[in-house]
């Protein structure tokens, strides 16, 4: 929330000795509030009055560090509800859960299964990022204790999920280099809890009987003075689970309440009983509202292609277009002498013309031009899809030593280049498409047929 | 202290409206949080599910499709047994074999069929075009006059068409007329002024905004129907106060995650399960995102995300 330069005035030390370089402390102060300085240029201002001052002009949502070293993730941190008004800043992160009710056979597929899911899309790792080591008691501390270190094996962001303090402290300390979350503050445990996880440097994860109880319990750790923390929204049902995570994420966002301020955990696995295709809907709503970690019973390819993608899409910046790499797409198991056809580098337009591509099933291919990552209209209206340009990016890219073919498709939207084209590309034969890409299908057959 | 949420509730509300007749009829819409904030007020109506058909019939369907309507011999026998799966609304017959660039079927032909499935069932029903826009101007004209009486939802009126589409579904016949815009708020606003201006009645349209699979710019997806709701609600803009129907079958069962083989992604698994993964996940998340109906064409996809409303809602 922004803090008027009076309110920064007010405790200010009102020297005006000119050390920060502004002529008056009343100058200074309306800097810091603009963020023009830092108030740290001001060598007068009482610890008291800069903490109060931090905590004013602190963002609504923490940004919560979990995992170490390059595994670190960043959780949290939103300035707004919906993307549109400005963007998601850390998108929704998936863990696969374990149990210490398995048994061994269980465990071990699941462990063998988790790394399965790995691949790449539009230049993103899509893989499970985090593992959710659940305790049941009636298994024992040491059977939970071995599940923990089996897990940690994987090499993932690992969340401990443990109401037991005693156990929890054992399991912390077997992986804490590691950065975990320990998810289990109660209402009966937290001191104990937000002790161990101090102690150890991890996030800690808050549960509640509902969400009165839930808010009261994150309120009285916070006054403790553990702000490390992270909402477990519970498992009492799917629409008490959707509740607390919209509810607490406006009350964040649009009112300050900062107790509301931390990033979700959501165990869809927990909510969906044993469905899998209600948790990978589950795992759909959650990613659109306001999940940060959604833990799974299981990610197979099923459940993760579409789901990577459509986090993929939740999450890219409105203002930055998504691009794809400019190259040779080779479709329908094409070879150097099948028919070429260009297209600009905006992923969408590149997901739309290959897919229909595909469906045609006419090997061919796609070249993708360094357009900007600006759909065709508007890419040729700035000069970046144009005769020059395409023939510069052949020239650059080598099509000609890679493809013998020499037909090139070109969007029927930029039918003009025609002539150009052929001037600059001499030997090729250029075809105009129709101008939607619906149309390509057809187009593609008659034009091989 | 407990916590304390402040409401969400709006003055203004989405359009309810009323498809099909007698018992099975459904109302769409209704509204005046956003989808699924039941904390916020409680939700008039619950989205409603679609099952889709073609007039393809069975040769049309994926073959993890097929497979639950063994026995069935024609589009008839398909749209009654559609009727009886778990979750189902109401039924839209897709007439795909309309497209001149297709199998070109002629209007009266198509026209027979849903006659006759509009006979079989008695589910509130759903007519999607050919998507080519001089012939649909054609057909959907012809079916909104065969369907007289069971007020059908009409898909879609779109700018080229609107028209024909708009004139004969929602003056001529009195039936629901779904204006269908390309995600983007703009047009989807100036299709239903358009609409209004020539004579229909805004509490008979439905929107289909526009919709992708998940992954392929569904960001565009996910900011019209943000927007569309924020200006419906909080603006209290009637222009775009229409329910949003959105077809996702037809999106998903078109893109290679659904469809590849698995002898061509062998490390991709069933493809069963990835099509309808991927119908569950896109519907929830335009479902997340103001939908207030989805069609589908997986039968367990139908199931499931029936049971996720009934768990939200």
């Amino acid at each position: 929330m922004a803090l008027k330069g009076l309110d920064i005035f007010k405790l200010s030390p009102k020297k005006n000795c000119k050390e920060c370089g502004s002529p008056t402390c009343m100058a200074f102060s309306m800097k810091v509030a603009q963020g023009a300085v830092s108030i740290d240029a001001c060598p007068y201002f009482s610890e008291d009055a800069k903490a109060a001052l931090n905590e004013a002009t602190a963002p609504p949502m923490k940004t919560i560090k979990v995992g170490a070293g390059d595994k670190e993730l960043a959780l949290g941190g939103e300035t707004v509800l919906f993307r549109h008004e400005k963007t998601f800043v850390s998108k929704t992160r998936y863990a696969v859960s374990l149990c210490s009710c398995m048994d061994d056979a269980t465990i071990d597929a699941k462990l063998a299964e988790i790394p399965h899911v790995d691949y790449e899309r539009i230049g993103e790792r899509m893989f499970v990022e985090m593992v959710y080591v659940n305790y049941a008691p009636e298994s024992g501390a040491e059977k939970y204790l071995e599940l923990v270190k089996k897990a940690a094996a994987l090499d993932r962001v690992l969340v401990l999920g443990c109401t037991d303090v005693e156990v929890a402290k054992q399991a912390v300390e077997l992986v804490k280099a590691s950065k975990p979350v320990l998810n289990g503050a109660d209402a009966s445990n937290y001191a104990e809890m937000s002790a161990v996880a101090t102690a150890a440097g991890v996030v800690l994860g808050v549960r509640g009987a509902d969400v009165n109880e839930l808010y009261d319990t994150v309120a009285a750790l916070e006054k403790l003075g553990n702000k490390n923390l992270m909402i477990d929204v519970g498992v009492n049902s799917v629409k008490d689970a959707f509740a607390t995570a919209v509810q607490f994420r406006k009350a964040a966002i649009k009112d300050s309440n900062r107790t509301c301020g931390y990033p979700s955990i959501v165990r869809v696995g927990e909510l969906a009983k044993g469905d899998k295709h209600l948790q990978a809907a589950l795992t759909s709503v959650f990613t659109m509202k306001y999940g940060s970690v959604i833990v799974l019973d299981q990610m197979t390819y099923a459940e993760a292609l579409p789901l990577y993608g459509l986090r993929q899409n939740v999450f890219t910046d409105p203002q930055k277009p998504m691009k794809v790499e400019p190259g040779i797409y080779p479709l329908n198991g094409a070879d150097e002498n099948s028919i070429c056809v260009t297209t600009v580098d905006f992923a969408l337009t590149y997901f739309v013309v290959s897919g229909e591509l595909e469906r045609s099933g006419v090997p061919c291919n796609l070249i993708i031009n360094d357009a900007g990552g600006l759909s065709v209209l508007t890419s040729w209206a700035a000069g970046k899809f144009s005769a020059t340009t395409i023939s510069k990016f052949f020239a650059e890219a080598d099509i000609e030593g890679k493809v013998k073919s020499r037909k090139l498709v070109i969007p029927g939207k930029v039918a003009v280049l025609k002539g150009e084209l052929e001037a600059k590309l001499p030997g090729w034969e250029i075809i105009i498409a129709p101008n939607e890409a619906v149309q390509l299908v057809k187009f593609m057959k008659d034009l091989t047929a | 202290m407990p916590f304390t949420a402040k409401s969400g509730k709006f003055n203004a509300k989405i359009n309810a409206v009323e498809v099909g007749t007698g018992d099975k009829k459904i109302t769409i819409g209704g509204e005046n949080v956003l989808p699924f904030y039941t904390f916020d007020d409680a939700i008039a109506n619950a989205p409603k599910v679609g099952i889709e058909i073609t007039d393809g019939g069975l040769d049309n369907e994926p073959e993890c499709v097929k497979k639950f309507y063994e026995g069935c011999t024609s589009v008839v026998d398909m749209a009654k047994k559609a009727a009886t799966f778990e979750g189902v609304d109401f039924l839209s017959i897709r007439l795909e074999g309309g497209d001149p660039n297709g199998l070109n079927k002629p209007t009266e032909e198509l026209v027979a069929l849903v006659k006759e499935v509009a006979e079989a069932v008695d589910l509130p029903l759903a007519v999607c075009g050919c998507k080519n826009v001089e012939k649909d101007a054609e057909l959907l004209d012809k079916v909104s006059a065969a369907l007289e009486g069971r007020n059908a939802m009409i898909l879609a009126a779109k700018e080229e068409n609107y028209k024909n589409v708009g004139a004969s579904a929602g003056l001529a016949y009195k039936q629901i007329v779904g204006a269908e815009s390309a995600v983007d708020i703009n047009l989807a606003k100036q299709l239903n002024v358009l609409l209004t201006q020539l004579g229909v009645n805004g509490q008979n349209v439905v929107m289909n905004v526009g919709t992708a699979a998940a992954g392929y710019g569904f960001e565009y997806v996910v900011s019209t129907m943000d927007r569309i709701k924020a200006a419906a609600l909080s603006q209290n803009d009637t222009t775009l106060q229409m329910p949003i129907v959105t077809p996702v079958a037809s999106e998903v069962w078109g893109v290679k995650e659904a469809v590849a083989s698995e002898a061509d992604m062998p490390e991709w698994g069933s493809q069963e399960e990835r099509g309808i993964d991927m119908e569950v996940e896109t519907a929830a998340a335009v479902l997340a995102s103001g939908s207030n109906a989805v069609i589908l064409k997986h039968p367990e996809s139908v199931k499931t995300i029936s049971k996720l409303i009934k768990e939200l809602v």
